[in-house]
């Protein structure tokens, strides 16, 4: 029997698994969305496409599934470049659905039409226009392919109103053929063997781990790596939760805004092995002095990461979780033994290190509200059980450093691109996926306002999510470079006190709750806590001079920590 | 330093724009590129001349692997390895010079494709000293237009030993 194109749109995203898909309708996808109505496929209408890849995007991060979008032809397409391009730098498994003017009108500037292919070329893993029905089952399975395998990354596939509307017979194939494309899993088995030596020589090793760890479900094998060696992990922003943040063995993030006991180890440690992590400029400060003792080993699924940024020792192209499990293999018991008496010294100076400028959220309550402390009450009375989301600035760098993550896809956060307004709409995609979680996230006032509009969405779904907004009355991040670097010049960067959170939560539909003391931020996240029904705006009133320590200053080594 | 890389890719839609953005993306620079289908039409053939250092070449080529519609990535570059470009270049002739000009092209094995009453056009295969030879010596004469391809390459066959 013969199907149209939208209806062999849908057949094949259940072919692929998919359950829910995040969308905002126009005239180029009618087809599809007539075929919808009909269909038992969830379809999450959002407010603004740029807020239905961001909850894609948190629905693939909380479960490590692809999060699928489908929006218009021209605006609907390029308002979703944001988030492509966001998972594109996270290294996140979108596919994404656009409608397109029909063929014999592309290229002719017709109503709605935008060269979307060739606007998220560079902001996407690959893409493909779909010129003729024949090929539509074929490279949607190869959408979800590419996606999902080597190293993850969102895809768009472009669909002209007519292939929607024509029809041919559905074929779903069941193996993708894609000669030129062929991941790397295994690692090579010499430069394994080599890793291995090397840390067993070394005195002074250290583990970094950054997203790729998290992508590969290589959570379990880090940590009996790390465990049976004794070495100590610090974690990239992508990679928090890739190691429990409450085991003794983890010294926090790394990096401009890392632990002062991270940076000291990267800086003095003789063997790095960097695991799933790419040397981002965040992460290393100044390239020539980052871990100069360091023989570094790398392992990442993405050949181009390699020796990018930094010259490494030893690499090994591969999936995270086989290269681990391969290197444990050779750890001998009387090896094990032996090395792990070579640490005591070096593991003296890591907690030397932990010890001296450890972070504090200490709330004096008589004083104004720590944005710190908010975090550090979050984690308490959610017991550490939440998936949280991050916008950027302040807000992330906090959330980062206090909140501890056990477990992988608890953090959810524009790490790459840096994405204001990401976190929310992430927060619902990752709610949408995990109903039964506390999903929190954790906000600037600035940052919200950027995707505030899906407050609606979340009303009409009836979804939980709760909002920290840390209001600070400032683009509080870019305030703190200009506090830093720019001699207190804050040039528009104070957004004022309005709007009222707690009124347009409220508007929508929503609950919205205020502490502006200290001693109102428990009752009110206990409050937030109990709703089961719909979103919470919690519009805490902090301190605004606060700001993110410790701090490396662009383009210093990681050495040179300005601390409070 | 200055290399020549053979790239066989899947010859479709919109491939020669995803090469040519990825190095202006990412700040590689392209000297000169010639694509056309290969003996399977599926499959094009590129060839890119490009510099850079060891670290920037190494990255060209692994970013260049990296692109789903990349078959295949050689840099030809210390290698043995045959390079040709071919140009046209229209000169200024006259019943007087004629016969220097044509032995010029005699000496460089080119060849007159098109003759008018003012002019020879001359079509020239070689590699790039070649052309710029020729170039050289046939400018005295006045060059009114020079049209040339970018640089195909293809590695040598091993040699019987
Ligand atoms: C879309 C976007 N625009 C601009 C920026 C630059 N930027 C980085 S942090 C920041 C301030 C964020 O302010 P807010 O959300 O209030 O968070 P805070 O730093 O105060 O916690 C800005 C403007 C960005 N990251 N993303």
């Amino acid at each position: 029997m013969k199907k149209t194109g939208a209806e062999i749109f849908i057949e094949s995203l259940f072919k692929e698994g998919v359950d829910t898909i995040f969308g905002y309708p126009g005239g180029a996808v009618l087809p599809i969305y007539d075929a919808l109505y009909k269909s038992r496929l969830r379809h999450i209408l959002v407010r603004h496409e740029q807020g239905a890849v961001h909850m894609a995007d948190g629905y693939a991060r909380a479960t490590g599934r692809p999060g699928v979008v489908l929006v218009t032809s021209g605006p609907g397409a390029t308002n979703t470049v944001t988030g492509l391009a966001t998972a594109y730098m996270d290294s996140i498994p979108v596919v994404a659905f656009t409608g397109q003017v029909p063929t014999e009108l592309i290229g002719n500037d017709a109503f709605q039409e935008a060269d979307i292919v060739g606007i998220t070329r560079p902001c996407t893993k690959h893409n493909y226009l779909v010129k003729d029905i024949r090929d539509l089952a074929r490279v949607i399975k190869e959408a979800f392919y590419i996606a999902t395998t080597g190293r993850p990354g969102p895809v768009l596939v472009d669909l002209p109103k007519d292939v929607l509307n024509d029809s041919t017979e559905f074929i779903y194939p069941d193996k993708v053929h894609i000669p030129s494309y062929q991941p790397t899993y295994k690692g090579h088995p010499g430069q394994i063997r080599k890793a291995v030596n090397q840390i067993l020589a070394s005195k002074r090793p250290i583990i970094y781990a950054g997203g790729g760890v998290i992508s590969s479900n290589a959570a379990n094998e880090l940590r009996q790596f790390a465990k049976k060696l004794g070495i100590h992990v610090t974690t990239t922003l992508m990679g928090l939760g890739a190691f429990p943040g409450t085991d003794p063995l983890f010294l926090g993030m790394l990096g401009m805004h890392g632990t002062y006991g991270a940076n000291m180890a990267v800086t003095n440690t003789d063997c790095l092995i960097a695991i799933g992590a790419r040397f981002d400029d965040r992460v290393t400060g100044k390239i020539d002095e980052f871990a100069p003792y360091a023989k570094i080993i790398h392992i990442d699924i993405d050949p181009t990461s390699i020796s990018k940024n930094v010259v490494v020792d030893i690499p090994i192209v591969g999936d995270v979780r086989g290269v681990l499990k391969d290197m444990m293999k050779l750890l001998t018991a009387a090896k094990v033994r032996e090395f792990k008496k070579g640490l005591k010294e070096w593991h003296g100076d890591i907690d030397g290190w932990m010890k001296t400028h450890s972070l504090s959220a200490a709330q004096d309550m008589t004083r104004k509200i720590r944005p710190q402390y908010v975090i550090e009450r979050l984690y308490r009375l959610t017991k550490g059980d939440a998936i949280i989301t991050t916008e950027v600035g302040q807000n992330q760098m906090w959330a980062a450093q206090f909140f501890k993550f056990k477990e992988p896809r608890r953090l959810l956060t524009s790490g790459g691109l840096g994405t204001m307004g990401y976190g929310f709409p992430a927060a619902i995609g990752a709610q949408i996926a995990c109903p039964d979680k506390t999903v929190i996230d954790i906000a600037g006032d600035g940052s919200i306002q950027m995707n505030i509009q899906e407050l609606a969405t979340a009303v009409e779904y009836k979804l939980p999510v709760k909002v920290a907004i840390l209001n600070n009355r400032f683009l509080g991040m870019v305030r703190q470079w200009q506090e830093f670097f720019y001699d207190k010049r804050y040039s528009y960067t104070c957004i004022g006190n309005k709007p009222d959170f707690v009124k347009i939560a409220e508007a929508y539909g929503g609950v919205g709750l205020r502490a502006k003391k200290p001693d109102e931020v428990d009752p009110v996240i206990k409050e937030a806590l109990k709703v089961k029904d719909r979103p919470v705006f919690m519009d805490f009133v902090v301190d605004a001079a606060e700001d993110v320590y410790p701090m490396v200053p662009a383009g210093q080594p990681l050495s040179k920590m300005l601390l409070v | 330093m200055r290399h020549t890389i053979s790239i066989s890719v899947m010859n479709e839609f919109g491939v020669l724009s995803r090469i040519a953005g990825l190095f202006s993306g990412r700040g590689f620079n392209i000297e000169s590129l010639c694509v056309a289908e290969t003996i399977d039409p599926r499959v094009s053939r590129m060839t890119i001349v490009t510099s850079g250092d060891d670290r920037i070449i190494e990255q060209i080529t692994k970013q260049l692997n990296k692109l789903v519609n990349v078959i295949k990535v050689h840099d030809l570059t210390g290698e043995e390895y045959l390079e040709r470009e071919l140009a046209l270049i229209k000169v200024n002739c006259n019943a007087d010079n004629r016969a220097e000009v044509l032995s010029i092209v005699d000496i460089f094995r080119a060849k007159v494709v098109d003759v008018s009453p003012r002019s020879y056009t001359i079509e020239v295969t070689g590699d790039e000293e070649k052309i710029a030879a020729i170039t050289e010596l046939l400018r005295p004469f006045g060059i009114k237009e020079i049209v040339r391809t970018g640089r195909i390459a293809m590695a040598r066959s091993p040699k019987a030993k």
